[in-house]
Order: C-alpha cells, then structure tokens, then sequence
C-alpha cells in the first residue's frame, strides 16, 4: 500500500446515502388506510386473545380467594365490591406444603435439562449441517426418526438402564443427574433436528469465507454458527424449557416420589386428596407453577417468534 | 506476491459432470487475470479449487512454487471476495475486517493500521460500527473487498463481485477493482461472465467453456484474432457476424449468389479449399462500413432492415443472400431501411473457420 487517499471519491460514497428518499406523507397515508383495512384482523386477535386469557384471570382470581368463596360463588363476582382477597392459599402451600422447596427442585432439574441438550445439539446439528463424514446422512435420517418414538416406550429400558448404573452405594435412578440424561435424551431428536436446520440455512459462503480466513470448524461453530443462530436457540431453549417446567411423568419415574426432591409438578399432583378435597390451594400453587414460564416466556418472546420463522421466511 | 500455475487440474464431481477439464493456465506474478465464460462453464469451480474450498480430482495447483492440492484454505495465503459478500452478518464492518488478522493472532495495533488503512482506501472509515444490515449494496460489495485487502494476502480470488451492483455501480466500482490492483500489485484471479468487464479489467483473459480452456491473452489478442468461432462470438459487443460460405476454384467465396473478391491471408486460407466447400467467415460490426471500392475490403451486397440510431453511430440490421448482419457504422452515411447497400469489411479484419473444428483459419 502506497499513495494515500481514497480510491473511492467522497461525493460517490454521499450519494449513495441519499440514494433512499422517504416519501413522507404517502407512505403515512398508506399506514392509516392499512390501519383501517386490517382492524377485522385486530379485532379477532383481541377476541382470540380475551378467550385465552380468561382461564388465566379466573385462576387468578380464585387464588387470592377463600375455599368457601371458590365453593360458593363464580370468580368475576370477587371482581365487584366489596373486595374480599387473602393471601391464605399462598400461605398455606408454601409453607405446610413445602411447594417453595419444590419450586427450587423444579429449577435444578429445568435449568440442567434445558442447558444440556441444547448444547449437545449444537455441536451434534452443527455436524450434520456443514461437516462431511460418512454415514451424515443416515445418521441424521435415523435422529428425525426418533422423533416419532413415544417416549413411553422407551420409559421401562431407560430405567433398567438407572437402576444398572451404580454411584457409590446409590443408583442412578432417583438422582437429578437421572433426570438430566433422560430430558436430554428425550430431548435431543428435536433440538437436533431444528438446529441442524437453522445451521443449515445459514449462508454455506459465510463459512467458506471464514475458513479463508483462517478459522477451524471449532472457530466457526463458536464465532459464526452460534452467534447468528441465537434466535433458534431461544426458541429451542423456551420450548426445551416448558416441556421440562411442566413435565409429570418422566420426574415420577426417574426422580420417584420423594418429597425432599420432588419438583413442583409432582408436588401439585400430591396436593390433591384422592377425594378433591384442598381443591382452593390448587389455584395458589398452579398458579405458582404458571409463574416461571409466563416470564420466561415474555421475557424471550421476540426470540421465539424470530426462531420458528428463522431459516423459512427471509429476513 | 505468487504466480498460480494450473498444471491438467481436473475436476469431476460425477462420472459425466466434469466442472474444470484438463485446465492448463499459468498466471504471472501480480498479473490480473480474468477468467470468462458462460454460465455454468466452470469458472467458479476453478477459482474455489484455487482457494481450497474444492479438492482437486487430478492435476496439481501451484501457487508460487509450492503444489497446494492438500494444503487448507487458510494456509494458501490468498482472499477470496465471494459473489454474495458472505460478510459475518453479526459483526461490525470493523470486526468483519478484523477477523482474519485477529485469527491470525496479529498484534492489536497491526490490526487497527491494516483495517484503518483499508478502510481509508475504500472510504468506509464512516462505517466502521455498522453491520452490514445497515449499508447498501456497494458499502457491502467494498467491505467484502476490504476483508481481502486487510490479509495483505499474495493472491486475490473474486467471483463475480460486481454482479450483484446496478449497472451505474458496476461501472464504478469496476474502476475501483482495477485502481485498487494498480496500488496493490497482488496477483488476481478475477471470474465474471461479462465480457465488457473481462475487456476492461484483464492483463489476461481466459475464455471457458463447458469446463474446457478455449483461449488465453490480452484482451487485444481475443479481439484481433480469437482461435475458434465461441471465442470469436462471446468477445466483443455487439457480437461478431458470422456467415457461411463457399469456397471456388480460386481465390475467391461465394456467398449465396454474391461473390467476395479476397487477397492476402485470407485468399490463400481459401485457395486452400476444395471447391464447393463449406467456410465460415466472421467479421465485427464495428468494422463494417458502406463500401466504396476502397482497395483490400471484402464488399458484401446486403438489403438494410431497420437502423438503430445511437448518436454519432447507428447500428444496422441487415440481410444478405439469407445471412443476417450487423452493422455499426458512422451516422453520417445515412442508410435508410430497404436500401441495398454494399457493406465493406477491410480483408485484415476478416476471420475464416473451419465449419467442422471451428479453430479459426487465419489467426
Ligand atoms: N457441488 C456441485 N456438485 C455437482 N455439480 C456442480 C457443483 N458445483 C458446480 N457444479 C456443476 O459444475 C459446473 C460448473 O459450475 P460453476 O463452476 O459454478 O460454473 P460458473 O462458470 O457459472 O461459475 C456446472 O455444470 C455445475 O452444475
Ligand atoms: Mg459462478
């Protein structure tokens, strides 16, 4: 590089930022009349929205009220004066139904069996996307595969498998670290299988150009891949997430009954005498349980949406 | 600084797609050499068997004197600029810039010099926090050259960079490209289909087709004397007109019923023919003019179809004996459509062909 100075002529690289005009009253005229032409659209959206919402509001509601209100009157009429709300329920279940220390147990387990899987898939559908070895394409075939096997099935071997494996004097079954592995097993198919094709979509020249310029696939996965595919492992993350959040059955089976480590959804379930009676704290604690997600959810919404769009829709 | 010397590279990526077949090309040291062709001809296979992004299926690639068949495509010491840009979507034009030096574990200061330095070149200093989300198609196409420029590498390798500006872009920028190789001197492998482009910015050109090399040279030797009639017809805009035509027992064609009276060269590459045989004349439009008996000019009787008037010049379709020519001649000659005219073409820029081989006769 010698003689200094640029190449490029400034008023070349001026013209090309006043190359996009905005035509400000049209392009406002067509917002209002958009506006008008879509508000039958809105207007169902709001109705779609109202009727999801309202067994929420209801569940609500009911929490913050005494059993023999719940038994005796709808939700909506403690809507109306006088006001007659009582943290009781709360109370109740977090303290004599040790639903606090569930709720810990519950993020033990969901933050591990979320972070875990993800992680694998990464690296597994990140493989399948942009590195060639033999037998990738039957290999990946046989993962989606997996998708359509009932975890059910799988429930009796997997546990034969836990109770084989022996930690000290301890099997592994009824360990967190049991629930970890089924989740990320159970999970694993999917989590794959939606990475590898965000991955896969991704522009195949982008790495190209990185190798050029000196990157190994390892750098590439870290610096490229996963950072221009953080949508779809949000998305992944929420789904993974929830599926966990609430699960019942694979806590019930890998993790047993045990109150000390049983997470909120077994906990709930047990609060329920065999014949409904208690049925008042049931609004309290799903409502807690509902809490979690809701926040994860909203909190990471943008991502969710951009994700499940992400690969199919440009932009 | 390197040469890159194909020496019979072939590559197959199935028993009948052979992409690159038996490509013999040496390119100097700091030459810009163009490679040309129609889509689909291989141009792009060639250039990423360079880069390392292809293996080769037989051959050897040398670049400097080393064979760099299985060397990685970090370790060629080249850049690419990709026909999409493929810039790190995430990162700023700074860090798009500055992630080659940063791998190679350059020092900080080095770093900032290089991607100041390049980005002074190609007036991007006002952009350097922006992702490439937020800049047009040209601020684009120059990070892309940017990210090349700052690995100060001994090769350039470009895939149509040009191909996705807009026409008043392209023109530019291709001026740009070729100041930018002035300044920097480094050996380019440049690939577009455009043979305006391949005029203008070669030292070289090299013509493909369907995998195959058809000719290498400066763009004043592809024009003055292609080797075979695809050379011939691809370079040069409006393209050349071709006829085919009979040889007699002398020195002399027919075409249809009209007689071309030739000498030199081109008499003898005639005189060679059996009588009745088929030949294939090709001449530009740009060397056609209305005859008027001048010395060493092959007239060619033609009945004028439509003009096209571009200025100081206009273009004419025109029939003779069934064989349609173009013609671009100087305004001032005022041909209208319907006139029968004489279109003279000086004998030392008229090309024969086989009919067969179609490898060029004269050239
Ligand atoms: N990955 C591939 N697999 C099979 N065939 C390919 C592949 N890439 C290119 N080809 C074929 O090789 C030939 C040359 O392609 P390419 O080098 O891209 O042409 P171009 O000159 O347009 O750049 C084409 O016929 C194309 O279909
Ligand atoms: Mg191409």
């Amino acid at each position: 590089m010698t003689a200094p100075g640029p190449v490029v002529t400034q008023d070349y690289a001026a013209s090309e930022l006043e190359a996009q005009p905005r035509p400000q009253g049209v392009a406002q005229g067509n917002a209002f009349t958009r506006f008008i032409g879509r508000t039958p659209v809105h207007i169902a959206i709001i109705a779609l929205c109202l009727i999801w919402l309202i067994p929420t509001v209801a569940l609500l509601v009911s929490s913050f009220r005494e059993s023999q209100a719940v038994a005796g009157s709808g939700w909506w009429t403690a809507l109306t004066p006088p006001f007659e709300f009582t943290l009781s329920n709360y109370d109740r279940v977090l303290d004599t139904n040790n639903l606090g220390q569930s709720f810990v147990n519950s993020l033990f387990v969901s933050i591990p069996a979320t972070i875990i899987p993800i992680l694998v898939a990464a690296f597994a559908a990140y493989a399948f996307a942009w590195m060639e070895f033999p037998g990738r394409g039957l290999l990946f075939m046989l993962i989606v595969g997996l998708l359509v096997i009932p975890l059910q099935s799988a429930l009796i071997p997997v546990l034969q498998l836990f109770v084989s494996v022996r930690i000290g004097d301890q099997t592994l079954n009824g360990t967190f670290l049991a629930i970890w592995l089924a989740h990320t097993g159970f999970g694993l198919p999917f989590a794959i299988y939606l990475l590898r094709n965000f991955f896969g979509a991704l522009p195949r020249e982008m790495f190209e150009s990185a190798y050029i310029d000196g990157a190994s696939p390892v750098t590439a996965f870290f610096r490229l891949a996963l950072p221009t595919s953080v949508p779809a492992l949000a998305a992944l993350a929420i789904f993974q997430f929830m599926w966990v959040w609430n699960d019942l059955l694979i806590a019930l089976v890998y993790l047993g009954g045990q109150q000390s480590i049983a997470p909120l959804t077994v906990t709930i379930a047990n609060l329920v005498g065999s014949l409904g009676q208690n049925q008042q704290l049931l609004t309290a604690a799903a409502f807690i349980s509902m809490a979690l997600p809701l926040i994860v959810f909203f909190t990471l919404q943008r991502y969710f949406v951009r994700g499940i769009l992400g690969g199919s829709v440009k932009g | 600084m390197a040469t890159v010397t194909f020496d019979h590279v072939y590559k197959r990526y199935s028993a009948d797609v052979v992409a690159v077949n038996d490509l013999n090309l040496e390119i100097a040291d700091g030459e810009f050499l163009v490679l040309v062709g129609p889509s689909g001809c291989g141009k792009t296979t060639a250039l990423r068997c360079v880069a390392g992004l292809e293996t080769i299926s037989d051959g050897k690639l040398y670049i400097g004197d080393r064979v760099v068949n299985d060397v990685a495509p970090k370790d060629r010491d080249i850049a690419m600029v990709f026909q999409s840009y493929a810039l790190y979507p995430h990162m700023s034009v700074y860090d798009n810039l500055a992630f080659g030096l940063k791998l190679r574990k350059t020092p900080k200061a080095d770093i900032e010099r290089r991607v100041k330095e390049a980005a002074g070149i190609l007036g991007l200093e006002r952009f350097l926090d922006r992702k490439p989300k937020a800049l047009s198609g040209g601020q684009r196409q120059r990070v892309a050259l940017g990210r090349a420029i700052v690995r100060e590498p001994s090769v350039f390798l470009m895939d149509e960079p040009l191909s996705n500006l807009d026409a008043k872009l392209r023109v530019q920028t291709r001026a740009e490209i070729a100041r930018l190789h002035q300044r920097l001197g480094t050996t380019t492998v440049y690939v577009t289909h455009d043979q305006v482009e391949a005029m203008t910015m070669g030292d070289r050109i090299a013509v493909m087709k369907d995998g195959l090399l058809h000719q290498v040279g400066t763009p004043q030797e592809l024009y003055d004397h292609p080797t075979n009639v695809f050379v011939a017809g691809f370079i040069g805009s409006p393209a050349m007109n071709f006829a085919t035509v009979k040889a007699t027992e002398g020195e002399d064609l027919m075409l249809g019923s009209a007689k071309l009276n030739l000498s030199g060269a081109a008499a003898k590459a005639a005189a060679d023919r059996p009588k009745g045989a088929d030949l294939l004349i090709g001449f530009r439009p740009e060397h056609l003019d209305i005859a008027d008996g001048q010395a060493d000019t092959v007239s060619i009787p033609a009945r004028v179809d439509v003009v096209e008037y571009l200025g100081n010049e206009e273009l004419i379709h025109a029939q003779a004996e069934g064989t349609e020519i173009v013609a671009l001649i100087p305004s001032d000659r005022r041909v209208k459509p319907g006139d029968q005219v004489n279109l003279g073409v000086p004998l030392e820029k008229l090309h024969m062909f086989d009919p067969e081989s179609e490898q060029s006769l004269v050239a």
